[in-house]
């Protein structure tokens, strides 16, 4: 681990001398470099991850590519609580980043994972956390081979951030992103949508809604691996996180230089989740997932590409709930009553309405 | 889901919307009250079944977009205090004050928090002893029993470091506002089913009789919205000008009477700034005398009365008064968009202007 620039909040002390486990929380010393820092790593980053290229102790990691094509992808994650009903920051730091390679028609590989720790965050949390990202790095076939751990002072950040990289080896035969997509092309959704962002906002808002309602958080590649592997002809993929469904397609729309017109009918959204939208006045189409994607391809391998997808347990649910017209980049949904409504983004976050 | 699905039929919509074309001879104009119904109407396209002859206004009853901007100049104020926790409904952050908006101060490190429930506040006061607690009491007669009853409980629990910073409206003065104006082109009114499920309807038979309008006492779901129409245009059709309830599974005729004390106990009617508006007597709720060392506006010395600044390209007031549709606004997606908007409309969700520009920005075809 890379501990060269380690961030000074403080004086330079030397090593402390007490044992990691004293006082059982972060503390500015373990973002020294010393030995605090030393000890952090083999105790909690080792211990979870293991080092299966001998990499996590040196300044980086070294791997023999092939002559594949790669792709490469980094997002930081942020979210209060840490952790919340269905996952836990660090599942999500890993299944976000295996997510947009898989997005990209690659296999995830390696990841790199950053660190910026609260002082006072107890060891627990972070041994739970990490220990929740080897598992999902395990069901993601990633491995973590290297990383940075910097501590900041207590008050300065929600207990923990985490920045992880990802390499993948890309798998698909045909090119995917928006400028592929094109007009009659069907669009599926894999699954009911606004999970995550409702779970997310129960916890930290502490709504009792009755039913608990569980993130969504997951690895897509059981569900997008198939696809891929069959040769399907996608066109595009996309995860939904933040800014949900409706989000996504008005980019996808706006990139590819084409309209999108879906049927809000068809979109499927758990009941529980569905009242708590009705109840607060957000919209479920702009309620963010974490383990939510869509495909676009053609309409003739729709039914195909369903039949893969609901082998899936978390894919289920995949149905089309829309298609690519020829146009301009706007997108449309037909409503509950036959009416049809423009789609577009939002300024900023959904916020609950007064009344 | 119940009691969301029944309402949303298309096929029960397109049936009242075949019965509202038939009815109508002529054009009238209808005004839905509150900014829910106009969030509705426009996001499920619901005018877009109706036959020419019926034009839907929106009303002033968007509680976001009413609030004067000297409030929200003395919410900003509040929150930079030191030592204050400001609690806000979500939409009421978005909103532009003189200078700024309190999401700009919540940046900038003040502690702004939103709640979901006034009775959150109270929760926050109780934690926070050596912190004052502000909740910015803003909307209709919907919210006001609920600010009531946390004033009551703070004045039992004697709580000295809890206020409310009041700017409660009320919905018939509104209405006969509109009505008295020269401009006034509205003929029938979609009442607003949440508020008259607190007050009842009692106080809108003197308008209708006075003013020989129907009023429609209305729900938020197509179905409802669309009953609301139908019930109108009959009316207006016939010449009769009563209040009706098509909205009886949500308002007794009498109220809830239990909050409708809480209220009388709690407040008394003052005069109060619409923004957009101006003044309109006897249109606000503020504390009664014995509950004044709750009220935030006489905690933190804040009675400037600010002349309403209104963006000289902003129509909003004719907007909110429904003699103008946000379309007629020259700024309307140029100058003035949720991004950087010049008036409140364009601000919450339910504001008509805003409302706009999310669903109907971009002419969908083949409708």
């Amino acid at each position: 681990m890379d501990q060269s620039q380690a961030k000074q909040t403080h004086p330079p002390w030397p090593a402390c001398p007490v044992p990691i486990n004293d006082h059982g929380v972060i503390e500015v010393a373990h973002g020294g470099g010393g030995r605090k820092t030393h000890q952090l790593i083999a105790s909690v980053f080792i211990e979870a991850f293991g080092d299966p290229l001998q990499t996590l102790g040196h300044d980086g990691a070294v791997f023999t590519p092939g002559a594949e094509q790669l792709a490469i992808t980094t997002d930081s994650y942020v979210v209060d609580p840490i952790e919340f009903p269905g996952g836990d920051i660090g599942a999500m730091s890993v299944h976000g980043t295996a997510n947009d390679l898989l997005m990209c028609g690659a296999q995830p590989k390696y990841l790199s994972a950053a660190f910026v720790l609260e002082a006072g965050l107890p060891l627990a949390i972070l041994r739970r956390i990490t220990a929740s990202m080897r598992c999902a790095a395990d069901e993601a076939g990633v491995t973590i081979v290297t990383g940075d751990t910097k501590v900041i002072q207590s008050d300065r950040g929600d207990g923990m951030t985490i920045t992880t990289t990802g390499i993948g080896q890309v798998i698909a035969r045909t090119p995917i992103g928006p400028a592929q997509v094109s007009d009659g092309s069907a669009i599926i959704v894999s699954g009911d949508l606004g999970r995550h962002g409702i779970a997310v906002m129960c916890a930290r808002e502490q709504l009792d809604l009755g039913n608990a309602i569980h993130s969504d958080s997951a690895c897509l590649a059981p569900a997008v691996l198939p696809l891929l592997d069959a040769g399907l002809p996608v066109q595009c993929l996309r995860d939904l996180t933040r800014g949900g469904l409706a989000t996504a397609l008005v980019e996808i729309a706006q990139s590819g230089q084409v309209d999108i017109e879906i049927d809000e009918q068809a979109v499927p959204i758990n009941e529980t989740v569905r009242g708590a939208c009705e109840l607060l006045g957000l919209d479920p189409l702009y309620v963010a997932n974490e383990g939510r994607f869509i495909v676009i391809l053609p309409e003739d391998q729709a039914e195909h590409a369903i039949a893969l997808l609901q082998t899936t347990d978390f894919a289920r649910d995949a149905r089309v709930i829309g298609r690519v017209t020829q146009g301009k980049g706007n997108v449309s949904a037909r409503t509950a009553i036959g009416t049809r409504r423009v789609i577009d983004m939002i300024s900023g976050e959904q916020l609950p309405r007064i009344c | 889901m119940k009691y969301i699905d029944e309402y949303r039929d298309s096929t029960a919509a397109r049936k009242l919307a075949d019965h509202i074309a038939r009815t109508a001879t002529r054009p009238w104009t209808l005004m839905e009250v509150c900014g829910g119904q106009t969030h509705a109407i426009v996001r499920f396209g619901i005018d877009q079944l109706l036959p020419d002859e019926v034009t839907l206004v929106h009303g002033p009853g968007c509680p976001v977009c009413v609030t004067p901007v000297a409030l929200i100049d003395a919410a900003i104020e509040i929150a930079q205090h030191p030592d204050v926790i400001l609690c806000s409904f979500g939409d009421m952050l978005r909103v532009p004050g003189s200078s700024g908006n309190l999401l700009a101060q919540q940046a900038n490190g003040a502690d702004i928090r939103v709640v979901y429930s006034p009775l959150d506040a109270l929760n926050l006061t109780k934690e926070n002893p050596d912190k004052q607690v502000v909740h910015f009491a803003v909307g209709f007669e919907t919210t006001a029993p609920a600010h009531a009853l946390t004033v009551r409980q703070a004045h039992e629990a004697s709580l000295d470091n809890f206020s409310l910073l009041v700017s409660h409206v009320l919905v018939p003065p509104a209405i006969e506002a509109i009505l008295g104006s020269d401009l006034n082109r509205v003929q029938g009114f979609l009442a607003a089913g949440h508020v008259c499920a607190i007050m009842g309807q009692a106080e809108y038979e003197p308008i209708a009789a006075k003013y020989k309008v129907p009023i429609v006492i209305t729900g938020f779901e197509p179905i409802d919205i669309l009953a609301g129409v139908a019930m109108c245009i009959d009316q207006l059709e016939m010449g009769t000008a009563a209040v009706e309830n098509p909205y009886a599974r949500a308002v007794q005729a009498q109220g809830n009477t239990t909050a409708q004390l809480l209220l009388r106990e709690v407040f008394e009617i003052v005069p109060r700034q619409w923004r957009g508006i101006g003044e309109i007597q006897r249109s606000g709720l503020g504390l009664r005398p014995r509950y004044h060392a709750f009220d935030a506006a006489r905690r933190f010395k804040l009675f400037a009365d600010k002349e309403e600044h209104q963006h000289q390209q902003c129509i909003a007031g004719e907007v909110l008064q429904g003699i103008k549709r946000p379309h007629d606004c020259p700024a309307f997606g140029k100058a003035c968009t949720p991004d950087s908007p010049l008036g409140a409309p364009m601000v919450s969700d339910e504001g008509a202007c805003a409302a706009y520009y999310r669903y109907r920005r971009v002419t969908v075809s083949g409708v």
